[in-house]
């Protein structure tokens, strides 16, 4: 059974197993958010959870590596939300900051 | 307070697998932590087994091997002998005054559904570690490499083995090192058209390298199979020939590759690929957060990456402290099963545990071998010395906060940043969500090249070290007490997000 998931209220299907990533991907959706400076398209880079280029909005909850989150029906990707929880990286940088562009429209 | 194990495995790649497996055998008792959900790290990653297909490990290389620990694991857990926490990150790890070792671990996925494991889950304690945390991609970065379609090569390999996902139609494999292969035949069995490998270093040396040859014979095999794939998809492979540039609007659309000399530098004229994917990988990166938290000895591996020193069974120079797989030196998937299980046995052995001297010699003798071909391939595929030139002013080196080239030559000759450290302070450069992984040793290595020299691990260090392993949600943090919490996690996170962030 394929999943149907939505992307900005764009539907996505989803092959059980597959990444967020990797639906959007083979939904020919190669970018999901835009840099906070550049305003530059990104979408996924390593694969593997290390980069955080892929960083999307999951069923409201910001910041999640499209990466790694498993496909599910119903899933609703890139709608703008509340964050629940702020996420400390450790590394001089305040997460805050990317949640504005983690999450800004790409068109 | 958590009950203590013997040993907590982090990494259930090849080596963490066998790590684990090899102690519980002997009688420890283990647990093991994997950011994945499925066991195997990078190397054996598949699609989820609850959805497999019959052809989904075709190309999948020693998958015997992986079944065969999957299943010794299987069996260790249902008899309580293993604790298996996939799903789940080291986020910190310490070493308390009575030599114990205290991990705090986290989800690796927020919104994942299951329900969040206990507080005992959450820290775990141990007599001993068996580090395997393996590696990533090592990129150097290039104008144009942050468009949406440029991905990292074991990244494309993830999104195929992993998701059964092209991450194109049209694709450029580009880099060093004979990864570029299964990657660019994995591509071509998907449907992919593969329009270029393009590789900075000779040729497929290493078929012919005596050293490579004799140190593992299945190697040279396994690189002919790869061979006769790429000649039977049509795959040309250029060998001196660097992309310079990816072009493309919003996305990729095509790549101007050059003839480079030995040191990487363009001899011959340029001209355009079309492609929508690009696939680069210039060897791996091994992931070092953990074991520099504990303050290991580290050293400069022959490919330029900062590697852990280990001594002939895997010890660390920290007490209790055993690593394996690529954090040791990147060798790919068989040597860091070998390691794996020498450090398993090795710490056997030290706690009484009944571990056979001969083949722990056997282990050492394979590990030693499986090393000396690592080397050769290290040679054979070096980044190419010259490759800061081929940057320009505006090309990004820090994807995450955006800091180009010209923002490192102007911290560098306007603020007098001498080194990578002061490098990070006053331009960014690895400051951002990723904290270095992916811009790490470009930004070394272009601290050193402004300032005229080679590389050196006070380059690497400062790059590779990361105050926590992985983002942690601020609730996490706030839960740690006091008394466990080294000096440096705390200052450097609590202030910095209130809990929103702010
Ligand atoms: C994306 C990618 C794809 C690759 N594909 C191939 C391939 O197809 N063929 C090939 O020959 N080689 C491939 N390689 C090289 C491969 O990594 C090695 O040959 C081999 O997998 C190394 O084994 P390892 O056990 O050292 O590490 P890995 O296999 O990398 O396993 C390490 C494991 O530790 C986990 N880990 C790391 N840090 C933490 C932490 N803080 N908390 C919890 N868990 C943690 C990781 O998530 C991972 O699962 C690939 C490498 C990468 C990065
Ligand atoms: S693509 Fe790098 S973290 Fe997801």
């Amino acid at each position: 059974m394929t999943h149907r998931m939505t992307f900005r209220g764009v539907p996505v299907p989803a092959e059980p197993g597959q990444s967020v990533a990797a639906a959007l991907i083979a939904a020919g959706i190669p970018a999901w958010r835009t840099t906070r400076r550049g305003g530059r398209p990104r979408g996924v880079f390593c694969g593997i959870g290390i980069c955080f280029d892929c960083l999307i909005t999951v069923d409201g909850v910001p910041d999640q590596r499209a990466c790694l989150v498993a496909a599910a029906d119903g899933m609703r990707l890139g709608d703008d939300g509340a964050g629940l929880d702020g996420t400390a990286t450790g590394a001089g940088h305040d997460a805050a900051r990317d949640r504005e562009d983690s999450d800004a429209a790409h068109d | 307070m958590p009950h203590t194990t013997d040993v907590v495995v982090v990494g259930a790649g090849p080596a963490g697998l066998a790590a684990a497996v090899t102690a519980a055998e002997a009688g420890l008792g283990v647990a093991l932590v994997d950011t994945a959900a499925q066991p195997g790290g990078q190397y054996w990653r598949h699609y989820d087994p609850a959805h497999a297909r019959p052809g989904d490990h075709v190309g999948h290389h020693g998958w015997r091997v992986f079944t065969g620990l999957r299943d010794r694991l299987d069996a260790l857990r249902a008899d309580g002998r293993v604790r298996h926490l996939p799903g789940r990150q080291v986020w910190l790890v310490t070493r308390e005054p009575e030599g114990t070792f205290t991990l705090r671990t986290t989800a690796t996925v927020t919104a994942a559904p299951e329900g969040q494991p206990d507080d005992a889950e959450r820290t775990l304690s141990a007599r001993a570690l068996v580090l395997c945390p393996g590696g990533y991609d090592r990129q150097l970065p290039v104008p144009g490499w942050d468009l949406p379609g440029v991905l990292t090569a074991g990244g494309v390999q993830a999104l195929l083995k992993g998701h059964r996902t092209p991450a194109g139609r049209r694709a450029v494999v580009a880099g060093t090192g004979p990864f570029l292969l299964p990657v660019a035949t994995g591509l071509a069995r998907a449907g992919v058209t593969v329009a270029a490998v393009v590789e900075a270093n000779g040729t497929l040396g290493w078929l012919r390298d005596p050293v490579g040859a004799t140190s593992a014979p299945g190697k040279g095999i396994e690189a002919l199979g790869y061979a006769a794939l790429m000649a039977r998809h049509r795959v040309p492979y250029r060998t001196r020939t660097v992309v310079r540039e990816v072009l493309g609007a919003d996305r990729v659309e095509a790549v101007r590759v050059a003839r480079v000399d030995r040191d990487g530098r363009p001899t011959g004229p340029e001209e355009e690929i079309a492609a929508d994917l690009v696939a680069f990988g210039w060897g791996f990166t091994p992931s070092l957060e953990l074991p520099l938290m504990l303050g290991v000895d580290t050293a400069v591996d022959t490919d330029g990456s900062l590697v852990v020193t280990v001594d002939d069974v895997q010890r660390s120079s920290v007490e209790g402290v055993y690593v394996a797989g690529e954090a040791t030196g990147v060798g790919g998937a068989a040597l860091a099963v070998h390691e794996g299980r020498l450090a398993a046995l090795a710490l056997a052995a030290a706690r009484g545990r009944p571990a056979d001297p001969a083949t722990i010699r056997r282990l050492a003798r394979a590990v030693r071998r499986g090393r000396r071909f690592a080397t050769a391939m290290h040679r054979t595929y070096p980044v190419p010395a010259a490759w800061p030139e081929w940057l320009s002013e505006p090309t990004l080196v820090c994807r995450c906060e955006e800091v180009s080239y010209g923002d490192l030559r102007r911290a560098h000759d306007d603020l007098g940043a001498e080194d990578a450290r002061t490098l990070k302070m006053l331009a960014r450069p690895g400051m951002g969500w990723c904290q270095g992984r992916v811009c790490g040793f470009a930004t070394a290595g272009i601290a050193a090249c402004l300032r005229g020299r080679g590389s050196t691990p006070e380059d690497l260090r400062p790059l590779a070290t990361r105050s926590l392993a992985v983002p942690v949600p601020l609730g996490e943090l706030a839960a740690l007490t006091e008394d466990t919490t080294p000096v440096g996690a705390t200052d450097t996170t609590l202030e910095e997000g209130g809990p929103n962030g702010e």
